[in-house]
């Protein structure tokens, strides 16, 4: 029997993984948020995102989960959340952006099969702005998967180390 | 069930919002809600405050949620109080060492007021 670093090492690009991704995302929206999020025909543009949630992975699955969405998104967010209007680029907006990436990062982790046990999750960082780069450890090719929410599109990628 | 009081612990400010409705949205009644961004807080409104009912997250800063369930039999008046975790760490091992620790009931994050109530009521006396 493989152990999970075996198989970890034999499929490295983890292509498998993208559906996982993806369910972990609705169930957070649906559950959390209240909605349902739709398909993106098209793969949106890299700077047409200004706030970005990061969450690091640790043990058996290394890695980065982000989700990135624009300031606008991120603030209706926050709002369906909270049953309230926070203001743009306030604490509850940046913490609301946190949890969700958090949420989704660790939905995902308890559907990749023995991996609730041996991965661990960092707490939450939030970057806001487009003017900068993200350079990880990782050395396998990005897991992306690319959704509208309430028609605006979001990114959630996946960046793993073997 | 009469109204109760609840302490809710998360690092995470919308967390407890988030929390706080999902509890009122199961048909709870909450007559007061009191509020910790970690254990080590917690422990403290509990000295200072009589609750009926504890949610505590286990990833906080500080003092984590595991840690806070093995101190609280130490708070002369919440040792008796019981604790439902709710977590992202959703695994097997999770729920089996918080219920160890001393939790009585569990919820994986992202979750509904439906699976809030399935696991609240049972604690506090009521049907899920």
């Amino acid at each position: 029997m493989k152990s999970m670093n075996e198989l970890l090492a034999a499929d490295s690009s983890h292509k498998e993984w993208v559906p996982l991704m993806e369910l972990a995302t609705r169930e957070v929206f649906e559950m959390m948020l209240g909605c349902k999020l739709a398909a993106q025909p098209e793969i949106a543009v890299d700077g047409s995102f200004d706030i970005t949630g990061m969450v690091g992975l640790a043990g058996q699955m290394c890695g980065v989960l982000t989700v990135r969405c624009t300031a606008k998104s991120a603030v209706l967010m926050a709002s369906k959340m909270l049953g309230t209007e926070p203001a743009a680029g306030s604490q509850d907006v940046l913490d609301a952006l946190g949890e969700i990436c958090n949420m989704v990062a660790g939905n995902f982790k308890n559907k990749v099969a023995g991996m609730g046990d041996g991965c661990m999750l960092s707490v939450p960082t939030v970057i806001t702005g487009n003017d900068y780069s993200l350079h990880s450890l990782a050395d396998s090719g990005a897991l992306e998967v690319n959704l509208l929410f309430e028609s605006m599109p979001i990114a959630i990628t996946l960046q793993i180390h073997s | 069930m009469n109204s109760i009081r609840a302490l809710i612990i998360d690092d995470s400010s919308v967390m407890r919002k988030i929390v706080e409705r999902s509890l009122r949205q199961a048909g709870i009644e909450l007559t007061q809600v009191f509020e910790a961004g970690n254990g080590a807080e917690a422990l403290g409104v509990l000295k200072e405050n009589q609750v009926d009912l504890i949610l505590c997250d286990i990833n906080m800063p500080v003092m984590d949620g595991l840690e806070f369930i093995k101190q609280l039999p130490g708070v002369a008046n919440a040792k008796d109080v019981p604790v439902v975790m709710i977590t992202t760490e959703g695994s097997e091992t999770h729920v089996v060492q918080a219920l160890s620790c001393g939790a009585r009931g569990y919820i994986r994050k992202p979750f509904t007021p439906e699976q809030v109530r399935e696991q609240v009521m049972p604690v506090l006396g009521g049907k899920p």
